[in-house]
């Protein structure tokens, strides 16, 4: 039965910043377990509005209104707790952001600090290798477990970031645009990585690289002025894609 | 042609940088006059007895004056009271600083904050003597006494505007993705702001407490009408107790005393200066 039931379903889903404009307009889809799925657009087009409802994001600002469902396992969020939700829905930022007031241990451990759960010695040590591994961050940090996690480079800190959001367990994870501060060969360790880590979870990521998404992801949407232009597998969408406007952003005409 | 109309130029900007750099010395003269000649008046006067002494009464002084020898004592009493009474102001106004300052910087957008946001500036402009005013009508009055717990309270108002500027505009200026990723973790507002936020904060609030410290230190006004002064060192805090600002305004008025002045002076001033470069030294190594 459950297999039968996406991992994450939107249905309708409309995100508006004023009450005129809407920044999303009723999408529909439904993510399939275990894949990478890119969201691709150009500037401004809600895909980073729409991954930001996935975790409740939009709840921090008063001004921000998100109507229709997104289901996590059948159960539609937006009627959830933020913190429950979160807490099942990990997310990586643009920018790493370590805590830089935490050592590279404590970034990994600081969403069970923040939720006040209480692990025992051995138990942290546990998460914390198995979780850098998971990121293959363990080797080049393992001596310097102890500096602050600023101390890393930026492609270090960003799989920090990801090793810090698995800790948790994550049903689903949540990227919004996470190598675009990075140069070419930290890119490319993150795109091996998140190959490797859809085995475990369920990737959502939003970029706006072409050639990343065709790269990582299995499955792709394609959004434009706030629609869900078109969501297929994404060499079906690469090599013969379905719309005009996707064709024209493919191509380089539009974005 | 060309050419010429560049050097021209050049010129013109070679003498605007000469005058801002000239403008920009003449700002830093009256500093180092001030110390100048607070340190030529002041050094003879610094013993080990300075410290640990209290003042002196006129007679002794006179009798010292007129036997020709340095006069005997020194500002003990005020350093103590200055120390018992910035504490007091310091464990009140730091933890009510920081929450008002936290509550601030999280509601941005609501009247109340704004309205709060409103009065912190206008407290910051009270002049301190009309503060000083207040607290001997609301503490002095009703206790039946002048108290180190009045003068406390006088310096203690005067700090928390300080305080809750510092620590807004620190929470203001972390990037928000710092907070978003702590929510993003599940964590709630007030751990993410216990954990995350605060912590990454601290550099600019401690920096802000020191310089409120520092700005409060030297107030003379509020604390004649609150803690009196006393020629003895006392450690009570429900009497009247000196400070060393209110030691400087005695000694000025008795002229046998006058020549414990400058020792008093320079002492605040390093120990002003002392942490202002302590607050500028941790706001640069936060920076970092």
């Amino acid at each position: 039965m459950e297999s039968i039931i996406p991992i994450l379903e939107f249905k309708k889903t409309c995100v508006s910043y004023t009450k005129q404009t809407m920044a999303v307009k009723y999408v529909s889809a439904a993510i399939e377990r275990n894949t990478i799925t890119a969201i691709m657009g150009p500037s401004g087009c809600g895909k980073s509005t729409l991954l930001r409802a996935v975790n409740l994001m939009h709840n921090l600002y008063s001004n921000i209104r998100v109507d229709g469902e997104i289901l996590l396992n059948g159960e539609n969020i937006l009627l959830m707790e933020p913190i429950d939700v979160r807490r099942r829905v990990g997310m990586v930022f643009q920018r790493p952001a370590p805590f830089p007031t935490m050592s590279i241990y404590d970034n990994v451990l600081a969403g069970f600090a923040l939720n006040g759960i209480h692990l025992s010695k051995s138990k942290k040590d546990e998460i914390v290798e198995s979780n850098l591994k998971n990121v293959v961050l363990w080797d080049e940090v393992k001596d310097v477990l102890n500096k602050k996690g600023t101390f890393l480079s930026g492609g270090q800190q960003q799989r920090l970031c990801i090793a810090r959001a698995l800790a948790m367990k994550p049903d689903i994870l949540l990227m919004d645009e996470p190598t675009s501060a990075l140069d070419p060969i930290a890119t490319k360790r993150i795109e091996e990585l998140l190959l490797e880590l859809q085995k475990k979870v369920t990737i959502l990521v939003v970029t706006h690289n072409m050639g990343q998404a065709k790269r990582i992801s299995s499955r792709s949407m394609f959004m434009y002025l706030g629609e869900l232009v078109e969501y297929g597998d994404t060499e079906t969408m690469f090599s013969n894609p379905e719309h005009e406007r996707t064709k024209a952003y493919l191509i380089g005409k539009i974005g | 042609m060309a050419n010429q109309k560049i050097k021209h130029r050049l010129a013109k900007d070679k003498l605007m940088l000469w005058t801002i750099c000239i403008f920009a010395t003449l700002t830093a003269v009256p500093l180092f006059a001030i110390l100048g000649e607070v340190l030529l008046r002041g050094y003879s006067q610094l013993s080990w007895s300075f410290f640990t002494e209290p003042t002196p009464t006129a007679y002794k002084a006179m009798k010292a004056i007129e036997a020709g020898e340095p006069i005997p004592g020194g500002i003990a009493n005020g350093i103590v009271g200055t120390m018992i009474i910035l504490s007091m102001a310091v464990v009140v106004a730091v933890p009510v600083g920081i929450l008002c300052g936290t509550f601030l910087a999280e509601n941005r957008k609501k009247r109340f904050a704004k309205i709060v946001s409103y009065l912190t500036d206008l407290v910051q402009g009270i002049p301190s003597v009309i503060i000083g005013i207040i607290t001997y009508i609301w503490i002095v009055v009703p206790m039946k006494g002048y108290s180190a717990i009045a003068g406390s309270v006088a310096l203690c108002i005067m700090m928390l505007p300080l305080i809750i500027r510092s620590t807004e505009e620190t929470l203001k200026i972390l990037p928000a993705s710092l907070k978003e990723a702590g929510l993003a973790l599940g964590g709630n507002k007030a751990r993410v702001m216990m954990k995350v936020q605060l912590p990454a904060a601290f550099g600019g609030i401690f920096t802000g407490v020191l310089l409120a410290i520092s700005r409060v230190i030297g107030e003379t006004a509020p604390l004649m009408f609150t803690a009196l002064g006393c020629s003895f060192i006392r450690w009570s805090i429900n009497k009247p107790i000196s400070a060393v600002p209110l030691l400087i305004w005695e000694f000025f008025n008795d002229p046998h005393l006058q020549e414990l002045i400058w020792g008093a002076s320079l002492f605040l001033l390093i120990f002003v200066l002392t942490l202002n470069l302590t607050a500028k030294y941790l706001a640069k190594k936060w920076n970092q």
